[in-house]
């Protein structure tokens, strides 16, 4: 089977962006990854039916035709990447309409460990780091509060330390 | 021969998506939408029991959709597997479709019109029966992008905080799995020229062996996710519990069996000589003891049950990966009970949130002096789930064990020893929360520090203490029927184990199926 490289090449770029895109904390731009993803694969399929040929119309040409299948199947994967785009980008909307921000939360089990570990700093997955850094602007200003309830946090470390579902 | 019998392969693909339409075109009349979805469900399930009767008895029933031929057109069949997790399907469908009739009525009143739940969930089940009929890959591609269009809508419905975080996670990680979906099938059309699952076996058999295993790590990858196996398991306890009840117990109920179903259809028709059997039991030993790890430091019920949903997922992977006629046997009734059991576990968790307004551990209490019959509905699918005898659990538990130690190595009995530790931790974990929920008092000194995860109406303390309040009768009796069925799965297991046995027969012989789909070229 021959295949066309500048086909290739064009995958390539479009599932490495797509891939990069994805791997974001904003929704929209994880969205656009995923239509570059698509588009990507799309152009697989292309690939896939083999090299080109005549409409695929019996009749029409005495040439020979091109494979229809990889296209039929394009069409509708086409399809359903504009579907699932447009809910997506309504759940990015409902994202910012309520928390003004459209970035992807982390897992529920994920924000338990690191509370976990934020008062016990002898656990494994504290971060000092993490716990320091600014979240909103004027955040970044030299974080006294966040000593003073460090010390606080230390004074009542005996209640805290108890596993806070008991 | 496209008989004229074997056209109700149609119906539970068509008839819904019917239903759907219909149901938007009655937007404004909820009662108009109740008759039309409980109609349509309905004949659905007769159609699949005649399906599966039919399939049972004359073998595959096949259709070629607009008379193309197989290869290249639209093909349905149900095979005995097909059928037999069709008609349980779309049972469970059926009855969380009268729950939450049940509990619109209740939270909105009567007349409020509920205009996009109706027609999105018989979207759902057209997919999943779309789904589990398909004979192609690229038409099981399409059965999953309906399922999952309608389940990303069911699962955000209403739009909630919690729920809109909890949807965004799960929608990008289906995106993520469709879009390998994609690439592996363009990657088989690639090999092969072809994408029918009973034209593949032959072609694949004839690519050089490391193409072969490439496309078929492509796949179960693809449907790995989908079906929750560890480690593409952390989307699923993260995603479900937010969700409104109806929706968690029949997502929790049939999308991963969607992906098990795809596993096992994959490895035994498409790719019959590589049982991948290493890799698959450490997934299957590893999903069962991290997912029920999960489940045990929960501290609320619908979040447990999400991780002992994963954890259970290893059970029916276990079965495949032994890939015997017994493996694949316990695998398949194994899918029939969990489907049962875990909806009907969920349903449960859904009128406990109902009567007191949490499902957190720490703030339940008391409820089998306060809801007696809430305390038996949710006793008998957890000792169910957990393999305690003489439930369904048991039975699907045996079998696999017994088709472990039949296979005789060290991996297989590694995965029989996992398979028992699990089943103590599972029994652990439903004791725990049934001890906490139902027999200790409430605890009044609950802190309030206590992570909202999970409950839908966090930090809400409704329980009412001594007083003995009905449980909504719309949402008690099927959640009670749904229970029923699950205990009669005992009581039918003879009969069920017998078509699990047939079904796991015709997998293996794999010429049935493939007749069925290309001998009828007209």
């Amino acid at each position: 089977m021959s295949v066309d490289l500048a086909l290739i090449i064009a995958i390539g770029v479009l599932v490495a962006c797509g891939t990069t895109l994805v791997l974001e904390r904003s929704l929209t731009r994880i969205l656009v990854g995923f239509v570059l993803l698509g588009n990507g694969v799309n152009l697989f399929f292309i690939v896939a039916s083999g090299p080109p040929g005549a409409a695929p119309i019996v009749g029409a040409s005495d040439e020979r035709m091109a494979d229809p299948l990889p296209q039929a199947m394009a069409l509708t994967a086409i399809v359903i990447t504009l579907g699932v785009t447009a809910f997506g980008l309504a759940l990015a909307y409902r994202t910012w309409q309520l928390e003004g921000h459209d970035d992807v939360q982390d897992d529920v089990e994920d924000a338990l460990v690191i509370r976990r570990a934020e008062r016990d700093d002898m656990s494994a997955s504290f971060d000092e780091v993490d716990e320091s850094l600014p979240e909103e602007e004027g955040a970044d200003l030299p974080s006294v509060d966040d000593e003073v309830t460090r010390e606080n946090d230390e004074d009542h470390a005996s209640p805290d330390d108890e596993d806070p579902r008991r | 021969m496209n008989h004229l019998a074997s056209q109700l392969v149609l119906v539970p693909v068509i008839l819904p998506l019917l239903g759907a339409g219909l149901c938007l075109a009655f937007g404004r009349s909820a009662r108009a939408q109740r008759i039309i979805s409980i109609v349509t469900l309905s004949i659905v399930v007769v159609a699949a029991g005649a399906l599966l009767w039919r399939a049972d008895h004359f073998g595959p029933q096949a259709v070629n959709v607009g008379g193309w031929p197989a290869d290249l057109g639209i093909s349905l069949v149900a095979d005995r597997l097909s059928a037999l997790l069709l008609v349980v399907s779309t049972v469970v469908t059926l009855s969380v479709l009268l729950y939450s009739f049940g509990q619109g009525i209740v939270e909105f009143g009567r007349d409020t019109p509920l205009s996009v739940f109706h027609p999105t969930f018989l979207v759902l089940s057209a997919g999943v029966s779309a789904a589990f009929l398909s004979a192609d890959l690229f038409n099981l591609f399409v059965g999953f992008e309906i399922l999952l269009a309608a389940s990303y809508v069911l699962i955000t419905l209403g739009g909630t905080e919690a729920r809109v975080r909890a949807g965004t996670i799960y929608v990008i990680v289906s995106l993520i799995s469709s879009v390998l979906f994609l690439i592996s099938i363009a990657a088989v059309y690639a090999a092969t020229g072809t994408v029918n699952l009973a034209a593949l076996p032959e072609r694949i058999a004839a690519l050089p062996e490391p193409l072969q295993l490439v496309l078929q790590l492509m796949l179960l990858l693809t449907f790995s996710i989908k079906a929750a196996v560890f480690p593409l398991s952390a989307w699923l306890p993260d995603s479900y519990p937010t969700a409104p009840a109806p929706v968690t117990a029949v997502f929790a109920g049939l999308l991963t069996k969607v992906g098990i179903y795809a596993i096992i259809r994959v490895q035994t028709t498409v790719f019959p000589d590589q049982p991948l059997r290493t890799l698959l039991l450490c997934a299957a030993i590893l999903t069962m003891v991290v997912g029920i790890l999960g489940a045990v430091a929960q501290s609320d019920i619908k979040r447990l049950l999400s991780f002992t949903l994963v954890s259970h997922i290893g059970y029916m992977l276990f079965g495949i990966a032994l890939a015997s006629e017994a493996g694949y046997a316990g695998a398949i009734f194994y899918v029939v009970h969990h489907i049962t059991v875990q909806t009907a576990l969920f349903l449960v968790a859904g009128l406990i949130e109902y009567r007191t307004g949490t499902t957190q551990l720490d703030r339940l209490g008391g409820l089998a002096r306060a809801a007696p019959v809430l305390a038996v509905l949710f006793f008998v699918p957890a000792m169910n789930l957990a393999g305690i005898p003489p439930f369904s659990g048991f039975l699907g538990k045996l079998a696999l064990i017994q088709a472990g130690t039949e296979s005789g190595d060290w991996l297989a009995y590694t995965g029989v020893g996992a398979g028992l530790a699990v089943s103590l931790l599972t029994l652990y974990a439903v004791a725990k929360a049934w001890n906490r929920a139902f027999w200790q008092p409430r605890d009044e000194h609950v802190d309030d520090d206590v992570p909202s995860t999970g409950a839908l109406h966090p930090g809400q303390n409704t329980v009412t203490e001594d007083k003995v309040l009905r449980l909504p009768r719309g949402m008690a009796l099927p959640t009670l029927a749904l229970v029923t069925f699950s205990v009669a799965l005992t009581v039918a297991a003879g009969p069920l184990v017998g078509v699990s046995q047939r079904a796991a027969d015709e997998l293996l012989e794999r010429t049935p199926y493939i007749d069925a789909v290309l001998g009828d070229v007209p």
